[in-house]
């Protein structure tokens, strides 16, 4: 007798094959859908959300891409979890991530075709990504004590990145800036000290760093323009109507005259806080809410330059630039620290005005002003370079750092082939399928640009078959190149990250032999 | 639908609205009941063991969650049928009371269920099933505690207990790194554990995860970890020696809860408040500087002002720490939670050697460790994972793991697994029927054959021929006399399971098979099913 129901209505299950079927089907969807992205000559994707407006974004980064997708197989949103841990650990390879594993559970499907148990596949796939990482590890180089070359590995780095987003006209001119802007950190990796403006207008060539801090802010009116040896207060306070908070308490009077004299009153205290606050001997004071025109008018008879709603995060970084503390009450002039920096000026970039702090105390901070003829493209240049910071800074903190151009790949495929044929049983199977799916990122690359990728990635193999062979894929003259000798690096960390990840994720995905999908919550029409 | 008439052939009405209501009666309810319940055993079947499979769940907004908890599974399915409602219902209460073998309880179930149809097709009456399989239940509880060993440990070894643990890994996802799980699942029970009174108390071990990293960076923290940073950006990242004043009043002006009306009419009363205020904000900070407190805790926001002030006073302040976390970071550094700054006195602080803070991955999340506390008797384990569903299953696992920790710490009898304690049951029950009259003999038996469901859906799942298996294990323990002998999942080449080393606990077994039981025994006594039909 069957069972009428078990599970409530629109609730559907799907087991054993089809259940695998359809996560396989899934990821490999995904994968293929941002694999033409992948390799210097990935091409980008236009996205369009469902929003108020229909904004388009075009973009050629993995996560981004993923994210504004709205997908309903369960093994695909395991991909699209992926890339997004991805992109918030380490920032860049977030295509390559999902490339791999579903490469990974394309090869798994022919094995479980092949009627090997997908546990048996699981166990092959651990000792292979175990061996692939053991590879990478002996491979990596580390020139951490040489800071000359140091750098130099950090601009491969950067560029090597940029080289495949839409900055690479200008990669090298970027990989400077971005380079230059993480030294600046000292390793302390706070990327939020990292100011990007985007400024729609000119060229992205004129994008450029600035050694101070750039507020998007206007100056009051009547305020000096330029300020030179400012000290300043960072400030959160309310300069509007100052209100007694204690007690709930609230004004209630019974006659007009009352009333005036307590708006008195009030004024009266707004000018001894500005009084107070002018008493810190500052001649610029910056405030994370409103001033409203009466104080400001006030610090502009003082000449102290006022700059009213500098945002959250406005604040803490001109805190953090200029060495000051935010303060809250001013009571104490003597014991607060005061920020400092040599010259603040209003500068224009194209026709926006913006307020420039240069020759600050600390300097940790510094801007990027990327400028660019469309929002789009700003877009995009933001996110790249954002990969390329975070990528930079993982560096820092871990300095190993590999060869690009599908060169790990080809030595973690080399030592993964060796393993498998070392291992007795069905397990070897799974080790050297393993290894295909590594060796198919390179052809994806050499696909995506164009050349013959099967010629191209044989040529490789056999290149990687002597011993310390430095060859991976050259793009540009679409033949085997030495990648030492052409500067293209990537960083240890990622590619780390990435195998591990695609490892996990296929893992989890080839477990899996039941999909129970509930029914999905009713939600009210809002047509 | 039967119906009842009166004298002048008007139907009584029974039931309210009876038309519109389905209603199974005598044998069909039944065999529909235990279909319903075979259903529910079938799905989790497959995950059973070290080589079952996972179940990936849809959830109604989405959100997918891939498990092989029985338990989670259960819960996540949203079933509809009522039988199927109280499988779940079995799952969860071996969740509570023991934490380890949820899947195989529902397995159990559903072989009983399984068996009791046969035996109702054959016209034996359901009760006298259910008392059978009664019987049937008390003997292999018995022959369990029988074949029970005592398992010896203290707290310099720790080994035993870590194998345990390793079992309940292995047939996680997690069993890539079972090793170091299970010994951070271990040395946590056993931080916590009061072991003269043999008591654990699991809610001191937290357990926190956080994308990113590899599961092999998962570590156990002893003191307690905060998802929260510093209110100030500019407040110091390491404090050693910390004191701390543990608050759950707000760095905020007072609002008295009884009803009041402060009315400002004059100027002078608008100065007095408003000395009042900056007073309030001083006495507050300094009351906390004053006890002699450098770090402090607060359940509640912060004002700008107090913040600043905090700031400038050099006190380091986390605001909004949620209620539990606050309790134990009381519990871990001896601190007292305090409602009022008045209250407030140097004994009252909470005392721990390091707090810092950490930064993890590219984007701006920040944890506040609380280490090297007055009281080590508050854990931390902190997962790592490549993704979420990763990081959220291991957690289920560790759950798994500690339970069963604290259940050998409570009891340190073991069983051995891989279905050997199954096997042996079965057989002594087998030879225990043929000592009962009556028809209860046909219930027990069945009741041996149903056992046997574990070992085999054990084998099945581990790719073994499961009949060649099982009969091959059945008769080498009646052989040799050797309760050990078990399904050799993992291929390692021998059916002794006390080689291989695979244990579980005594309770958590003998739990099983008397939820199993009892469920079933309420199932088979349902004869009349009245629901509504389509609402």
């Amino acid at each position: 007798m069957a069972v009428e129901r078990l599970l409530k209505d629109d609730a559907t299950e799907e087991k054993g094959e089809r259940a695998r079927m359809s996560s396989f089907i899934g990821a490999m969807a995904i994968a293929d859908l941002v694999k033409t992205t992948l390799g210097p000559k990935g091409m980008d994707k236009i996205l369009q959300s469902t929003g108020r407006g229909r904004n388009i974004t075009v973009t050629n980064d993995g996560a981004t891409i993923l994210k504004s997708l709205h997908i309903d197989n369960p093994a695909a949103k395991v991909l699209v979890d992926i890339s997004k841990v991805q992109d918030d650990e380490v920032g860049d390879g977030t295509t390559s991530v999902v490339v791999l594993a579903g490469e990974l559970l394309r090869e798994a499907e022919k094995l479980v075709n092949m009627k090997i148990h997908p546990m048996t596949i699981i166990a092959g796939y651990r000792m292979a990504a175990e061996c692939a990482r053991n590879a990478l590890l002996q491979k990596a180089m580390d020139n951490k004590q040489d800071s000359e070359k140091f750098r130099l590995d950090l601009m491969n780095i950067a560029m090597t990145t940029l080289s495949s987003k839409i900055l690479s006209q200008d990669k090298e001119y970027f990989a400077t800036l971005a380079v230059d802007a993480v030294m600046r950190l000292k390793g302390r990796n706070n990327l939020e000290a990292i100011q990007i403006l985007k400024k729609p207008g000119g060229s992205l060539r004129d994008s450029f760093l600035d050694e101070g801090f750039i507020l998007d802010k206007k100056i009051g009116i009547g305020q000096p323009k330029r300020i030179e040896n400012a000290k300043i207060l960072v400030a959160n306070t309310a300069m509007d109507t100052d209100k007694v908070k204690i007690y709930g308490a609230r004004v209630r009077v019974d006659s007009m005259a009352k009333v005036a004299e307590i708006e008195v009153a009030e004024k009266q205290k707004m000018r001894e806080k500005v009084q107070k606050i002018i008493a810190h001997g500052i001649n610029c004071f910056i405030n994370r809410q409103l001033i409203y025109n009466f104080p400001e008018e006030l610090f502009a008879d003082a000449g102290i330059l006022a700059i009213e709603h500098a945002d959250f995060e406005g604040i803490e970084r001109l805190a953090l630039v200029t060495g000051g503390e935010i303060a809250s009450t001013f009571d104490n002039p003597e014991s607060v620290k005061l920020g400092s920096c040599k010259l603040i000026e209003e500068i224009m970039i194209g026709e926006d005005r913006l307020i420039k702090f240069s020759g600050v105390e600390m300097g940790q901070a510094c801007t990027i002003v990327l400028r660019g003829s469309s929002a789009h493209v700003l877009d995009e240049a933001e996110r790249s370079l954002h990969d390329a910071l975070c990528v930079l800074t993982q560096t820092v903190e871990d300095s190993r750092v590999l060869l690009g151009g599908g060169w790990p790949e080809m030595v973690m495929g080399k030592e993964v082939d060796t393993l498998a044929r070392k291992t007795p049983g069905k397990r070897s199977h799974a080790i050297d399928a393993f290894s295909r799916a590594l060796q198919a990122i390179p052809t994806i690359i050499a696909d995506n640009a164009g050349l013959d990728s099967a010629e191209l990635v044989s040529q490789l193999r056999a290149e990687h078959h002597k011993e310390s062979s430095n060859a991976g894929i050259d793009v540009i003259t679409g033949g085997v190149g030495d990648m030492q000798k052409l500067g293209i690096s990537e960083s240890f960390k990622v590619k780390q990250a990435v195998l591990l990840s695609a490892t996990e994720a296929a893992e989890m995905i080839l477990r899996v032999d039941d999909i129970i999908t509930c029914a999905p919550r009713k939600r009210e029409d809002r047509m | 639908m039967a119906l009842a008439f009166d004298e002048y052939g008007r139907p009584f009405i029974i039931l309210r609205e009876q038309e519109s209501k389905t209603r199974l009666r005598g044998l069909d309810a039944q065999k529909a009941n235990i279909a319903a319940g075979r259903a529910v055993a079938r799905i989790l079947k497959t995950s059973l063991g070290p080589k079952g499979m996972d179940k990936m769940l849809q959830s109604p907004d989405g959100e997918v969650i891939i498990t092989n908890d029985g338990a989670t599974i259960l819960e996540q399915m949203d079933v509809d049928n009522q039988i199927a409602k109280l499988m779940v219902e079995l799952s969860r209460s071996q969740d509570y009371e023991i934490g380890d073998g949820t899947t195989g309880v529902v397995v159990m179930a559903g072989a009983l269920l399984e068996q009791a149809e046969k035996l109702l097709e054959r016209g034996i009456h359901p009760l006298r099933v259910a008392e059978g399989y009664e019987m049937a239940s008390r003997i292999a509880f018995e022959h369990l505690e029988k074949i029970s060993q005592k398992y010896e440990f203290s707290a310099d070894n720790i080994e035993p207990l870590v194998q345990t643990c390793m079992t309940t890994l292995s047939s996680k996802i997690v069993n890539r790194c079972k090793r170091t799980l299970a010994e951070i699942a271990v040395k946590a029970v056993l931080a916590v554990a009061d072991l003269e009174r043999k008591d654990v108390n699991l809610d001191m071990i937290k357990v926190e995860g956080k994308v990113g990293g590899k599961l092999e960076d998962t570590e156990l923290i002893y003191g307690i970890m905060v998802d929260k940073d510093m209110s100030h950006p500019q407040m110091p990242k390491r404090i050693e020696d910390a004191k701390i004043a543990i608050l759950t009043c707000p760095f905020e002006p007072p609002k008295p809860k009884t009803k009041h009306k402060v009315d400002i009419d004059s100027v002078e009363k608008f100065q007095t408040l408003r000395q009042q205020e900056v007073k309030y904000f001083d006495e507050m900070v300094q009351k906390c500087k004053d006890v002699g407190a450098t770090l402090v805790i607060c359940q509640w926001g912060f004002d700008d002002e107090a913040n600043h002030l905090l700031m400038h006073r050099n006190l380091p302040a986390v605001r909004w720490v949620g209620g539990v976390e606050l309790e134990l970071i009381a519990i871990a550094t001896g601190g007292r939670i305090v409602p009022r700054f008045q209250e407030l006195t140097p004994e009252k602080l909470g005392k721990a050697g390091v707090v810092r803070e950490k930064s993890f991955g590219t984007t701006k999340d920040r944890m506040l460790y609380i280490e090297r506390c007055a009281n080590s008797r508050a854990v931390t384990i902190f997962i790592r994972g490549g993704n979420k569903m990763m990081i959220e299953e291991t957690k289920r696992s560790l759950h798994d793991a500690l339970c069963v920790a604290r259940n050998l710490i409570r009891n340190n009898s073991i069983v051995y697994g891989g279905g050997s304690a199954e096997i042996s049951c079965s057989v002594a029950v087998e030879a225990a029927a043929d000592r009962y009259p009556g028809v209860e003999q046909y219930a027990i038996r069945s009741f041996a054959q149903a056992l046997d469901h574990l070992p085999l859906a054990l084998a099945e799942n581990s790719g073994l021929p499961p009949i060649d298996t099982l009969t091959a294990v059945k008769a080498q323990q009646i052989k040799e006399n050797n309760p050990f002998c078990g399904i050799d999942c993992n291929d390692v080449g021998t059916t002794n399971m006390k080689e291989q080393n695979v244990f579980e606990t005594l309770i958590g077994k003998q739990q099983q098979i008397l939820l199993a039981t009892q469920v079933v025994k309420m199932i088979l006594k349902i004869d009349d099913v009245i629901s509504p039909t389509d609402y």
